[in-house]
Order: C-alpha cells, then structure tokens, then sequence
C-alpha cells in the first residue's frame, strides 16, 4: 500500500512541471479522451449543419434558435460543437498512426537488434534514410502521392515515424540479448519469435512507452499541420487544424474562429508533453 | 583525414543515394506517375505525349537509372506548371528560406542559451520553475497556433507588425520568433542539463574551493564545456527550422520554400514538390555530417572513437 502510495506520488506529484503538478495534465489529457468518445452526446448542435444566416457571429451570440457559445465560423457551423466533434480527429489519427508506426518499428528494430547480419543492416539504414527526410516533408510528399484522407494520413504518419521506435527498440534489444533469461530461453528451444515477444519486448517495454508518448504529441501536431495545409483530413470533417486554417483567413474580423481549436490543440500536445517528461524522468531518475 | 571521418563522409553518402532512391519508389506508390505530372486539364493525347517524353514507356530499371543520372548531373527537372526549371524556382525561394531560418536561430540562440545557463545557476530559485514552465509551453506550442495569436495581438490589434508579406526588415521579425520559438525551448533544455551535468563534476567544486566567483566560473570553464551538446542539437534543429518553415511561411504569407511546397502541392506541381524534398534531405544530411566534423574539432576524443 505504501510503496504504491509512494509510486503515485512520484509519478503524479513531482517537483514541478513548471509548479503545476502532473496529475492536472492527466485530468486534461483525460477530459479531452472523454470528449472525443462522446462527442455526439456533449456538442450542442450538429458540428456540419450550416446557417448562412448566423455567420462569423461572435462568442455568446444567437441567432435563429441556435446559441453560439464560443462563436461560429464563415458558415454559421457552431464553433463549440466542431471543437468538440475535433479532438475525435486529433486524438483518434494520432493514437492509430502511434500503435501502426510502434507496431512496425518495434518489430523491425528488433528483428535487427536480435537477427544482426543483413537484417540489420538493411533495416538500420533504411532508419538512416527515412531520418534523414525532414519529417514533415516526407509526410507532404506521400500525401500528395496518395491523396488526403484520413486513412492516407494515418498511413503516412505510419510510415514516417516507424524509424523511430526501430532505433529504440534496436539498440535496447542488442543491450538485453545477451542477459542470462534470454540465453536460458533459447537454451531451453524458445523460437525466436518467442523470444522476441514474449523475453525481450516486455524488457524493453518503458523507453518505448515514453517514445510512444512523445510520439504522440507530435503525431498531433503533425496531423493539425497537414489539415491546416490543406492535406490532411478533408471538409466538411472537423479538425483542429483545418479550423485554425479557416481562422487564419478571418484573423482580423472573426478572433475566435482561430482561437478556440488552436487553444485545444496546445492544451493537448502540452499535457501529452509533460506526461512523457515525467514519465521518462520516472524511468531513468539519472537525467533528473 | 582520419578513419571516423571517412567512415562518417561514406554514411552520408550512402544516405543521399537512399533517400533519392526512396523519393523515386514513393512517386510509383501509385503505379503511374505521369497522373500526378500533368495538370489537371490534361487531355489523355497529352498524357501519352508527356509519358513518351518523360520516358516512362521504358522498362522501371531504365527509368531509375536515368533518373539517378539526372540527380546527380543536379538536373531536378522542368516544372510542367510553370515550364521553369525546377532549380531556378527553387533559387528564387531560397533566400527568404534562408531569412527566415537565419532569424529564428538567432531568436532561439539568444533567448533560449541565457535562459538555460539561469535556470541551471538558480535551479532552486522559484521563479526557475516558473520559467522552466513558459520554457515548456514554448514546446508545446503549434507553431500555426502561435503565428496567427501574434498576428492578431501585434499585426491587427495594436498595429506594431505587418501582419504578413515581406519586404522589410519588420515582416521578418513574427514569422521568426514563430519559428524560433520551439527551437528556443530546445536550447533553453539542453543548456539547463549540460550545465548541470558539467557542474557537477570535479574540477568546478576545486575551482569552488579555490575561491572562483560563479561569474568567472560560468564565463571561464562551464559555457565552453557545455557546448558540445548544444552544437549537436544544432544540427538537428536546422533541419527542423526547415520543416517549420512550411507552416510559417503559409501562416505569415512569407515567399520561401516553404510556401513554395503547399503551393506546388495545391498546383500538382509534383516536380518541384521532390526537388524540395531532396533538398530538405541533402541539407539534413550535410548538416549532420558537419557537426560531427565539428565536436570532433571541439572534442579529440571523439576523433579517436571510430564507432560511435
């Protein structure tokens, strides 16, 4: 009981984040999970329905029965209920291209760390190779290749940031092969994939998660970036980044169109952030 | 030229081989890329006739051949959009890239290095844990996000800043601190955690004990020896400044190359959209090559290493 006690504390209510503890960004992190799952039952008004007659009007306004709390955007849509019907977007694009990008990059980083020989040397200089391309313009170039969409950006944010994990995962499994428990299970006829999955993985488990939180930030970024461009998941859907997009054009007549979606957006990348700083000084108190 | 240096100069070359390979496998992602050459109101004789010209009838190991030969004779291509030559448009966006890189690096430099070396002197200072707190916002941040909250606040409501274009000194300095911002938050970390590192170690508690007044200390032993880190941060940041730059330049309406992607993108101008990213990569891979050269200037010892 203690030492779980003990473990929460240090997890939840370090030093400091800037003075403000971890838990708060836990309890938006999970505010905004909750909000995306329910989105329909929360907004107030369909995110997609249009009233020409009711455009661009500012927080706490009405027009024709409907109430726009935070405003409405250049086609009278009730800017509260995108935002909300937004995080779906956001949290949903990063949290696929997280667990497809962490899926193929473990299992390759692995499969190098553990095979070496060719396999190594082909996989850790594709990493080379796919590192070099600055991330974002990777992205751009398969987007226009493939068309926007959100399974296209879902795919290509996979097959951006694999690399990633690959170079993690490779060199945590060329630290643990050579530890007695995986010697003993191959001793004992353990198939490499057993020993991979079921030996390895689990040791190798914590950096991963902590790449896999940070990861997530920036997949959110990366998939507000691209809808801000244009790329990403196409109208009418909304999305954080095609709304500040929207915003940016309507910056000196409509502030909040801008405001609202950007403020969310931050919020979230930020508590993902801390989240993945305390957990990775949790893990290793070294860099502390 | 020692043995770590070739090997380093190999791997890079290795790498630019890779990444011109991997550009020219995801153009044919979709099987035919004549599709995403032509404009929109292409006839299907027009299609044939640039497939002829563009030699795609030929075999797929001819096509590549020919196209890594084009590569390396710098022959990017003629974009079928604007029928210019894919390096001269890129030369023509280059040096506001460049502006804007240049400033943001200054912004990150001079505001992210001193806030760093404060929050590592006072690290049980109150107000350190309020400026590791901005430091962490900063990188939080969406750069589009803080972009148009400052065109609001200093381009349309006080007046101060054009709110975007260029031309001028004073269109340069939001889109830079836009810019700047997340590679400030960069500097200002590293810098906190390498002075740290140097301060708890050996000869700063002697010299300590010797009476150098933290000053002296800072100016004479922990700025130099912290450095290392910072350069090779640096090389990575350069390439994100990059990358950056195509939000900001869509965002502040700044005619670099990065505004040069989303309107070649939006124009299916997919020549110019590959010549850019090759040369994302090549910067990215120059760059690193070159900080490597340099801390093994700064450091001897790495020099010696050869594997790492």
């Amino acid at each position: 009981m203690s030492a779980l006690t003990t473990t929460w504390r240090r997890l939840f209510w370090p030093q400091a984040s800037g003075g403000v503890p971890v838990g708060v960004f836990v309890a938006i992190l999970a505010a905004l999970v909750i909000i995306a799952i329910f989105a329909p039952l929360i907004a107030p008004y369909n995110p997609d329905s249009q009233n020409l007659m009711g455009r661009l009007k500012p927080p706490g306004t009405e027009a024709r029965g409907t109430y726009y709390l935070l405003g409405s955007d250049e086609l009278g849509r009730d800017l509260l209920s995108r935002v909300i019907y937004g995080a779906r977007v956001s949290l949903s694009v990063a949290f696929l291209s997280v667990v497809l990008s962490g899926a193929v990059g473990i299992t390759l980083g692995m499969l190098a760390g553990y095979r070496g020989g060719w396999v190594e040397m082909v996989v850790m200089r594709l990493v080379d190779i796919f590192l070099s391309i600055p991330a974002i313009l990777l992205a751009i170039i398969m987007v226009s290749v493939l068309g926007p969409g959100f399974a296209n950006v879902v795919l290509v944010l996979a097959l951006t940031r694999w690399p990633r994990y690959a170079r993690v995962a490779y060199g945590q499994t060329l630290a643990v092969s050579n530890q007695p428990y995986v010697r003993l299970a191959k001793a004992m006829g353990a198939g490499p994939l057993r020993v991979l999955f079921l030996h390895i993985l689990p040791n190798i488990l914590a950096p991963l998660a902590v790449v896999a939180t940070l990861e997530f930030g920036l997949m959110v970024l990366f998939e507000a970036g691209l809808s801000f461009l244009g790329l990403g998941v196409q109208p009418p859907t909304a999305s954080w980044g095609a709304m500040l997009s929207v915003g940016r054009n309507y910056v000196s007549t409509a502030w909040w169109i801008a405001t609202f979606p950007g403020l969310c957006l931050f919020l979230l990348v930020l508590s993902v952030n801390l989240i993945g700083d305390r957990l990775s000084a949790y893990l290793n108190p070294k860099s502390r | 030229m020692s043995v770590f240096l070739l090997q380093r100069l190999g791997q890079a070359l290795v790498a630019i081989f890779g990444v011109m390979t991997l550009v020219f496998f995801i153009q044919r992602l979709t099987g035919d890329p004549t599709y995403l050459l032509v404009p929109e109101t292409a006839t299907q004789a027009d299609i044939e006739a640039m497939r002829r010209s563009l030699g795609l009838d030929q075999p797929l190991v001819v096509q590549y051949v020919t196209y890594l030969w084009d590569m390396l004779r710098l022959d990017f291509g003629t974009s079928y959009v604007q029928n210019v030559a894919v390096s001269d448009i890129i030369a023509s966006r280059l040096p506001y890239t460049l502006q804007l890189a240049g400033g943001a690096l200054f912004v990150a430099f001079v505001i992210g290095l001193p806030v760093g070396l404060a929050m590592a002197i006072w690290r049980k200072h109150r107000a350190t844990n309020l400026l590791m707190g901005i430091v962490l916002g900063a990188q939080s941040m969406p750069t589009f996000w803080s972009g148009i909250l400052m065109i609001m606040v200093f381009g349309v409501w006080l007046r101060w800043l054009p709110p975007s274009g260029s031309g001028s000194f004073s269109h340069l300095i939001m889109p830079s601190i836009a810019l700047g911002l997340l590679s400030m938050a960069t500097y200002a970390r590293i810098a906190r955690s390498s002075i740290l590192d140097e301060m708890s170690k050996d000869y700063v508690r002697s010299a300590r004990a010797r009476g150098v007044t933290t000053g002296r200390l800072v100016g004479k032993h922990l700025i130099r020896n912290s450095l290392i880190p910072v350069i090779s941060i640096s090389a990575l940041e350069i390439s994100q400044l990059l990358a950056g730059a195509v939000i900001v330049e869509t965002v502040f309406a700044w005619p670099g190359l990065g505004q040069l992607t989303v309107q070649s993108v939006q124009a299916r101008d997919f020549v110019v959209v590959q010549g850019i990213v090759l040369l994302g990569a090549f910067v990215t891979i120059s760059v690193n090559l070159l900080a490597d050269i340099l801390y093994s200037v700064v450091d001897p010892r790495i020099r010696k290493g050869g594997g790492a």
